[in-house]
């Protein structure tokens, strides 16, 4: 019998039981549409984490006070009182080649007016340094410019949205505003930036860092971000911060160093865990279809018992009565399992223009793996009563009406 | 061409055994016009189905064009089936979803011809059973007479050296009945050896060898010169 002759007598017997194909076909399709838009919804997740993360900058360590047990986690809970960083710990954290950039920052909120009007702003006291390591971009003017950090100039650089608040569509640059109780002169707009890692750039206001702690009246620092020249570099970096400021700190480690990296991985294995999980749980309902796919051809081959003892009479050998129900059965995975991914993909799609922010799209993985789930529970399942059909002893089948 | 000896074929039935065939012999020549008669239960299909290789004897001995056919293996048989043995049914076991040039042309399909050689053989067959206009129809929209000729399509398509027909013609009408049996003999007088199991004396009668079954043995055989 040739595979062609083969095929189509397989796919005329599917056809001239329409309901029953039907059913095993949605079966198969549901399941491999589950697989693929719940694979899609976790693998939208990971991505837009590990987006934002990577908005942060390349090679980023992040320096904070409190020791941490588990890295990577949220700020410290410590049972004893940490040193504070300082602007002075910021500047020994630069003698190392394995670190390119340092970037003290301070955060607070005050009031920030403007010829009669205010807005309550968050106030993020910053180095020049900070501007490559959050890769700010000015939409007018310059950013805090380089020189003594001890002795700044009151000059500020404002989030697009503050600005646009303060000033509506009129120039900032030159201006002069009030940051609590300090005057300050406008040299920068920030271009539109958006949310990144829970800080809205838009909404803020940039300061050199000496007139924050003195606006806040506070001589420590709030995170120091350093930025290594390369991804190998992290780690000695990271091993260089830890050191000194150990050093600095009369030999206590009482800081906390994130790396970027290490957060990203743990989200990435998290979400991708999860991923993995719930794609798994919808490939249970391929097995599902499996099994009612197993039914519907036991079904099948009970009601071609004079079918099947014909074929024998007409001298078809067992492999080849067995070849015939596999390939029913192969045919309906196959063919239910592209109909899902059809539905599956159609989903995500719309499932991304209604959420556009989130980035949904199954992994190829989970594609290929629904399909070949999809064709092995097929398969698999198809065997028993694919045997049974090849075993029908012909003068029984045929006694049969 | 066929050599029957001591064949048995015993049954067991719930731990009973039923002697359905005891010590059959039995020569087949080849192009012979068998008819095999006798009371319902007497073993006339279970020694048309050992004959068609679709059942194996308890004991005994089945040469098939001199071969031993019982040493062959189930997909063995299955090829000697293919190649040389019709059957016809009472209930011509006509595919149902299939036309009447398919059921015609599976035959051939199983035997791995090309389709474009089958298409002529298939339209040649439909021709000669009478079938042209029908080529397209399925079993259920037949006449009983006509599925019964669909069958005899498919049983002779191969050209089989040996047609085995059990009660042809137990399901129809007299005079469909009476078409079926002069196409069986037609096929006989090109050369196929013809075995029929029937109910039907008159038909039987037709036969120029006649077996009579009672009880699992053949009590009587019967030739007439013509
Ligand atoms: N598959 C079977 N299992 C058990 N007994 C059978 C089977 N086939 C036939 N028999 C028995 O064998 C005997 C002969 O049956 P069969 O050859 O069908 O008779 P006939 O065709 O002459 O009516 C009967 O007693 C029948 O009950
Ligand atoms: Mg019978």
């Amino acid at each position: 019998m040739n595979p062609r002759d083969h095929l189509q007598f397989a796919f005329t017997a599917l056809r001239g039981a329409r309901l029953r194909s039907g059913l095993m076909l949605l079966a198969m399709a549901i399941g491999v549409a589950a697989v693929v838009v719940l694979s899609a919804l976790g693998e939208g997740a990971r991505r837009y984490v590990v987006g934002e993360f990577s908005s942060l900058g390349t090679h980023l360590l992040i320096v904070l006070p409190g020791r941490n047990e588990t890295t990577g986690g949220a700020p410290p809970l410590t049972s004893e009182t940490p040193r504070d960083l300082t602007l002075e710990d910021a500047e020994a954290l630069k003698r190392s080649r394995h670190v390119r950039l340092v970037a003290p920052i301070n955060v607070g909120s005050a009031a920030v007016s403007w010829g009669g009007r205010e807005r309550e702003a968050v106030i993020m006291g910053a180095t020049h340094e900070i501007y490559e390591v959050r890769h700010f971009t000015m939409a007018q003017g310059r950013f805090l410019p380089p020189g003594d950090v001890r002795h700044p100039q009151p000059v500020a650089v404002l989030g697009a949205k503050l600005k646009r608040e303060l000033f509506g569509t009129q120039s900032a640059l030159g201006e002069r505003i009030r940051i609590g109780d300090r005057r300050f002169r406008v040299i920068g707009v920030l271009q539109e930036q958006g949310q990144s890692l829970g800080m809205n750039t838009d909404e803020l206001a940039i300061i050199p860092v000496m007139a924050a702690q003195s606006l806040f009246n506070v001589n420590s620092l709030f995170r120091i971000l350093v930025e290594a020249p390369s991804r190998e570099s992290i780690e000695p970096a990271q091993r260089h911060v830890i050191a000194t400021l150990k050093a600095r700190h009369d030999g206590e480690e009482d800081v906390t160093v994130i790396t970027q990296e290490s957060v990203l991985a743990t989200f990435d294995r998290i979400l991708g865990a999860l991923t993995m999980t719930v794609a798994g749980i919808a490939a249970i309902s391929l097995v599902v279809a499996g099994v009612l796919i197993m039914n519907v051809m036991l079904v099948a081959v009970a009601q071609r018992t004079v079918e099947i003892g014909l074929l024998k009479a007409l001298g078809a050998p067992r492999p080849v009565i067995l070849r015939l129900f596999l390939t029913e059965a192969a045919l309906l995975s196959l063919l239910g399992a592209a109909i899902g991914l059809a539905v599956g993909q159609a989903s995500t799609a719309l499932l991304r223009q209604l959420y556009p922010a989130l980035p949904f799209a199954a992994p190829s993985w989970a594609i290929i793996a629904a399909v070949l789930v999809a064709l092995g529970t097929g398969l698999v399942f198809g065997v028993l009563p694919a045997r049974r059909a090849a075993r029908l002893d012909p003068v029984q089948a045929l006694a049969r009406r | 061409m066929i050599r029957l000896q001591g064949i048995e074929r015993i049954f067991d039935v719930g731990g009973q055994q039923v002697h359905a065939l005891r010590q059959i012999d039995l020569d087949i020549n080849a192009g012979d016009y068998i008819s095999i008669m006798g009371p319902s239960g007497s073993g006339k299909s279970t020694l048309l189905n050992i004959i068609g290789l679709l059942d194996r004897p308890s004991a005994g001995r089945y040469l098939f064009e001199q071969h031993d056919i019982t040493a062959l293996s189930d997909d063995e048989q299955a090829q000697v089936r293919r190649e040389r043995i019709g059957f016809v049914f009472q209930f011509f076991h006509l595919v149902s979803r299939l036309t009447a040039a398919e059921n015609i042309e599976l035959p051939l399909i199983l035997s791995g011809m090309p389709p474009s050689q089958r298409r002529e053989r298939v339209a040649q067959t439909l021709k000669a059973y009478g079938l042209g206009e029908r080529a397209h129809h399925r079993p259920e929209q037949l006449s009983g007479g006509q599925r019964q000729r669909v069958a005899i399509g498919r049983a002779t398509i191969i050209e089989p050296g040996l047609l085995l027909a059990d009660e042809p013609t137990g399901n129809l009408d007299r005079a469909s009945g009476h078409e079926v049996v002069e196409i069986l003999e037609q096929l006989n007088a090109r050369g196929i050896t013809l075995l029929v199991v029937t109910h039907d004396p008159e038909l039987g009668q037709r036969a120029r060898r006649r077996l009579r079954m009672v009880d699992g043995a053949i009590v009587e055989d019967t030739s007439r010169s013509t």
